[in-house]
């Protein structure tokens, strides 16, 4: 009877996740109808407008999710040649030796800070050496949160490639290097289409991350809700957005706000989903 | 020196030196918090609550310390950690055995999924959530609003690590149990949770460092208040939204440092305690 009562505990713990991602689209859903009442669903996602003066309340999603992809493909190109090198340093060249662990604490400390510190580093440190540059005026932009969110996905993209790289099979390299292969030649030639897509999905599970940060983006962006033009052009994501304009917001524009964070969600689950199925038929 | 051989050097080279580039921003960030913070961190900075903008502005302009601390943010965090820490740790770990009791079963399979999709759900959605949730029913921004969105986000990681934990364990030691007469019920508590405690500790330990440093979904749920509350109904604060309020009121600039310097700690040391439980206990 116990261990009855104890299974059924078992399974409602875990059904529970069930429930919360069932309610959680459930109310997104529910919050969004309103806006896409509206506007409708493929005029609010078309749509760059953003006016939220009252009787003329016109609202569309686009400036936003095009600001969210900009950052967050900006973001995984600059972390591309850091994470890479700290995925073979760390899975290859050094794999198991004191180095490794130093570089993989390093990371590992990367993760743990706070968006909100990264979005201070980045407006108190960051900005002034891009307006030193010469890269925009004011220092807020595209280009400045992709720097900052390219250092905070770089954790999640190093140490999961790194797995990957390690789990190439010894006889291949070993084959290789028989052959006569220098090192480098063994990391293009070998490690990298062996565990290709698995840094491939890697990389997919980094952009997840980007795509949904939200305050060191809010505090570097700008906070436009104009269509961003350029990399250096101030914006908005659909993540700062919300969490700019959330708390003043009621009725049309509060429902146009879950509606972007539906989107956001289903965009953000997409990708995850797919970084998973690649990673699922590796193993 | 032949030409390949030159290339493999470079190339060796050009990989240890970008890797090492990676310590940058971390020494960078943790340098310019401690050199701008460290001052303000003294005994009121922990027992008085945040100051006004007018206090700070006197103080500034006679060239003291700015008065006044974060209590009120600590206690809101240590308030909203605690009530999110006491749902979904219970809840992550049931959960997570279940899954590892039930590798294969089709739920298992969707439960897991819907974990993942948790895990990657970005927190400001989590915070609509939340808001959708509590705030809206009792009709104002409160403590619990906050905790039920940190919960939230906590749980997948503890169902995840719980389950990875248990999934090493050797099969015999539950077979053991088994054969001995015991029922399933005191197999689990009294075998498996027992001996898979440091993984499950640890993969605590990091959910809780992971949702601490959260300013996101507090801002749409938690909200922020200036007097330390102790009551889960009323809005409350913490120090990342102390954090972001300082962020937006200039005369408050040299308490970001110190509330960060002090975050950025906290949120440290808790990863490094949880490494070091996950290095020294192993399943041998």
């Amino acid at each position: 009877m116990r261990d009855f009562i104890f299974k059924r505990l078992l399974f409602l713990c875990s059904l529970l996740v069930l429930l919360i991602c069932g309610g959680m689209v459930y109310s997104l859903v529910n919050g969004a109808i309103p806006a896409f009442e509206t506007f409708g669903f493929f005029r609010f996602i078309s749509s760059p407008e953003w006016n939220p003066t009252a009787g003329n309340e016109d609202y569309g999603a686009l400036s936003f999710i095009v600001g969210t992809v900009m950052t967050s493909f900006l973001a995984l190109l600059i972390c591309l040649p850091f994470s890479l090198p700290v995925a073979l340093f760390t899975g290859e060249y050094f794999r198991g030796t004191r180095a490794a662990s130093f570089i993989g604490s390093v990371i590992d400390l990367l993760a743990g800070i706070p968006s909100i510190v990264y979005g201070l580093w980045g407006f108190y440190t960051l900005r002034p050496i891009l307006i030193d540059m010469n890269l925009s005026e004011q220092g807020f932009g595209i280009l400045t949160s992709s720097i900052v969110l390219a250092i905070m996905i770089t954790p999640y993209a190093a140490s999961l490639s790194s797995e990957f790289i390690s789990m190439v099979p010894k006889e291949l390299k070993e084959g290789a290097y028989s052959l006569g292969s220098t090192r480098s030649d063994v990391v293009r030639r070998i490690i990298f289409p062996v565990s290709g897509s698995g840094i491939f999905a890697s990389y997919i599970l980094a952009l997840g991350r980007a795509l949904g940060e939200t305050m060191a983006v809010t505090m570097l962006i700008g906070n436009t809700n104009n269509l961003p033009d350029s990399l250096t052009a101030t914006g908005n994501t659909m993540a700062s957005v919300i969490a700019n304009q959330f708390g003043e917001a009621d009725s049309l524009k509060l429902s146009s706000l879950i509606a972007i964070g539906l989107l956001l969600f289903l965009i953000t689950a997409v990708i995850n989903f797919t970084g998973k199925i690649i990673m699922k038929k590796l193993s | 020196m032949n030409y390949r051989i030159l290339k493999d050097r470079i190339f060796f080279w050009s990989i240890c030196i970008l890797s090492s580039m990676t310590a940058i921003p971390l020494v960078v960030i943790i340098w310019e918090v401690v050199k701008k913070g460290y001052r303000q961190i003294n005994l009121s900075f922990f027992s008085e609550t945040a100051p006004s903008t007018l206090d700070a502005m006197l103080a500034k302009s006679t060239g003291e310390l700015i008065p006044g601390g974060i209590a009120n943010g600590i206690a809101g965090t240590m308030l909203m950690v605690a009530i999110a820490a006491f749902i979904a740790i219970p809840v992550g770990i049931m959960g997570g055995i279940y899954l590892a009791e039930k590798p294969k079963a089709t739920f298992s399979h969707i439960a897991r999924f819907l974990t993942d999709l948790l895990q990657g759900t970005p927190s400001i959605v989590i915070g609509i959530i939340a808001y959708a949730w509590v705030v809206k029913p009792l009709g104002s921004y409160s403590a619990l609003a906050g905790s039920v969105a940190l919960a939230i986000m906590m749980l997948p990681l503890i169902i995840r690590s719980t389950e990875e934990t248990l999934k090493m364990l050797p099969s015999s030691l539950k077979e053991a149990g088994l054969a001995l007469g015991a029922s399933y019920t005191s197999v689990v508590l009294k075998v498996l949770v027992p001996s898979a405690f440091g993984g499950l500790f640890t993969g605590i330990l990091l959910a809780i460092s992971r949702v601490m440093g959260e300013t996101a979904p507090l801002m749409l749920t938690a909200l922020g208040s200036t007097v330390i509350n102790w009551d889960v109904i009323h809005p409350t604060s913490a120090v990342p939204l102390l954090i972001w309020e300082f962020y937006n009121d200039p005369n408050l600039i040299d308490m970001i440092w110190s509330s960060s310097l002090f975050l950025l700690m906290l949120i440290l040391v808790l990863n490094i305690i949880a490494k070091n439980i996950a290095r020294k206990w192993r399943i041998g």
